[in-house]
This record gives C-alpha cells, structure tokens and sequence, in this order.
C-alpha cells in the first residue's frame, strides 16, 4: 500500500516539475529544437537540474542493499548501443519535434482537457501496442518457405 | 524569476521524484516504460504501482493547471493527422529504443550509461532536424 503511495507521490511531482520547467508548452519545447531559428535554451536547464539531483542521488541510492518498499534494485540488462536503439531514439525524436510533446509532458497535459491531447496519448499507446503487435506477430511466424527444414 | 533559475527548478523536482522512486519502489522513472508497461504486463504487482504513478502525473497536471495556468500549452499542429502521426512515432520509437526524455534523458545518464547518452542525442538531432524541416523548409507551423 505504501509504495502505491510512494509512486504516485512521485508521479505528482514529476508532473509539477514539468510544468514548473516549461516542457508542458509544445512551442517551447520546439523552440529548444529550433537550433536554426530562434533558439531559446531554456529546457537545457531542465535536464541539467533533474541530473544535478538525480546523479548523485542515485548513486548514493544505489549503494543501499535494497530499496526501502521493494527487494531488489533493477538488473540493467542492456548495455549495448544497437540498430534498435538508434532507430527507436531516431523515430521518437521526429515524433517530439513534430508535436513538442514527450511521453511524460503529454500525460500531464490530459490535464488541460484539450481533444488534441488525448489524440495524441491514444496514438502514442496505439504506436506501443503496434509494435508490440508486430513483433510478437513476427517471432511466432513460421520462417520463410514454410518452416520446413530440408530432410 | 528569470526562466532558467525556474527550468532548473523544475528540473530538480523531476530528478526529486525520480530519486524517490528508485530509493522507495525500486523503479525507473522512464514515463515511457512506465507507460507502455500497462500494455505489456497482467499481473496486479507490476499494475498497480504504474497506475498509481500516472494518476499522480495527470493529477499533478491539474495541480499545474491551478498553480501556472499558462503552464499547460496548447499543440501547435496544425491538424489532428499531424498529431496522430508524431503520436504513433512516439510511441514506436520510445518501446524500439527503450525509453524517453526521463528514461534516458534522467536517469539513463544520471547512472552514466553510454546507451542513454547516445539515444539522447539522437533524439535531440532527429528533433531538431524535424523542427528545422517542418519550420524552414516547408515553412509549417511547428
């Protein structure tokens, strides 16, 4: 019960630091992009307040035996840049350069009732189940030629 | 307050929350993780702590609302397919690439993972490279 309250504690205030840091407004968060245009830096300073806390404060959590509500710290099983990363970190850059909204500003946005908001968390999830789709589609088709393997 | 004392601020609450995470619940604070996490996993222990977590985010959104009413800004797509559209490649490229602006862009970096710093950076180019296209090529509203 606690760590339900514990998360959702954190997710509230993961929300107000969004909106206190200005990634909540798509026209900003384009304006940080706009390295061509008029540039305005101001989300860089965002990302270099959450890792002035969170850098240190992870390691120092890290060196903890265990969490304070869970057994175990997460196992980071991947460690190695591939095709997989760089295509996805590619397609999801031109998605937040095209609607100013990451997945964590666009959930918070629910929160202005706009239509167009919803819009786009559906699609986002749609684009999720859609790939998972895919891949699990793919990995349970027989191999090409049938599946058969040559006598 | 100039913008950028109030963006560093903001900044460290988010890296406040996401060091409560891991500290109380174990997690990462990624939102698309997260997220994707209620399409891909069935049982109540993994559930329960992510809805929690997301009625906190949109909760919080409300609270942004109240606080900062200008905060919440609107999108600048000039139509719903647009905004299908960047959806749908947020959402593929987040679950291919493992993550998002928190996941890699927070926490990712933050433990120092080279896998994080280089999807970061791809996606601040690709972004950019979109921003520049839709904004001085085509000359569209973005």
């Amino acid at each position: 019960m606690s760590s339900l309250l514990t998360a959702g504690v954190a997710g509230l205030l993961f929300a107000l630091g969004l909106g206190l840091g200005g990634m909540t407004e798509p026209a900003r968060v384009q304006a940080f992009l706009d390295v061509a245009g008029a540039w305005d830096p101001t989300l860089a300073f965002v990302m270099g307040g959450a890792l002035a806390v969170h850098a240190p404060l992870s390691w120092l959590i890290r060196r903890r035996r265990a969490p304070v509500l869970a057994p175990a710290f997460p196992v980071i099983s991947q460690t190695r840049v591939d095709k997989r990363l760089l295509s996805g970190a590619a397609l999801f850059g031109a998605g937040w350069g095209l609607a100013g909204y990451c997945p964590g500003p666009a959930l918070t946005s629910l929160a202005s009732e706009s239509g167009l908001v919803v819009l786009f968390v559906s699609s986002m999830f749609g684009g999720m189940w859609l790939l998972g789709w895919w891949e699990r589609s793919r990995a349970a088709a027989p191999e090409p030629g049938g599946g058969l393997t040559p006598p | 307050m100039h913008p950028f004392l109030t963006a560093l601020m903001g900044g460290a609450l988010i890296g406040l929350s996401a060091s409560l995470l891991l500290l109380f619940n174990g997690r990462i604070a990624g939102i698309s993780g997260i997220a994707g996490g209620l399409l891909a996993h069935r049982t109540r222990a993994e559930l329960s702590w992510r809805i929690t977590f997301l009625l906190g985010l949109v909760g919080g959104g409300f609270l942004v609302r109240a606080l900062w009413p200008q905060a919440l800004g609107a999108p600048t797509v000039p139509g719903a397919a647009w905004v299908v559209a960047a959806g749908l490649l947020v959402g593929i490229g987040t679950k291919l690439g493992n993550g998002c602006t928190s996941g890699h862009g927070v926490c990712g970096i933050s433990r120092g993972a080279t896998r994080s710093i280089v999807a970061t950076l791809t996606f601040m180019a690709t972004g950019a490279v979109t921003v520049f296209l839709v904004r001085h090529v085509l000359g569209g509203a973005p």
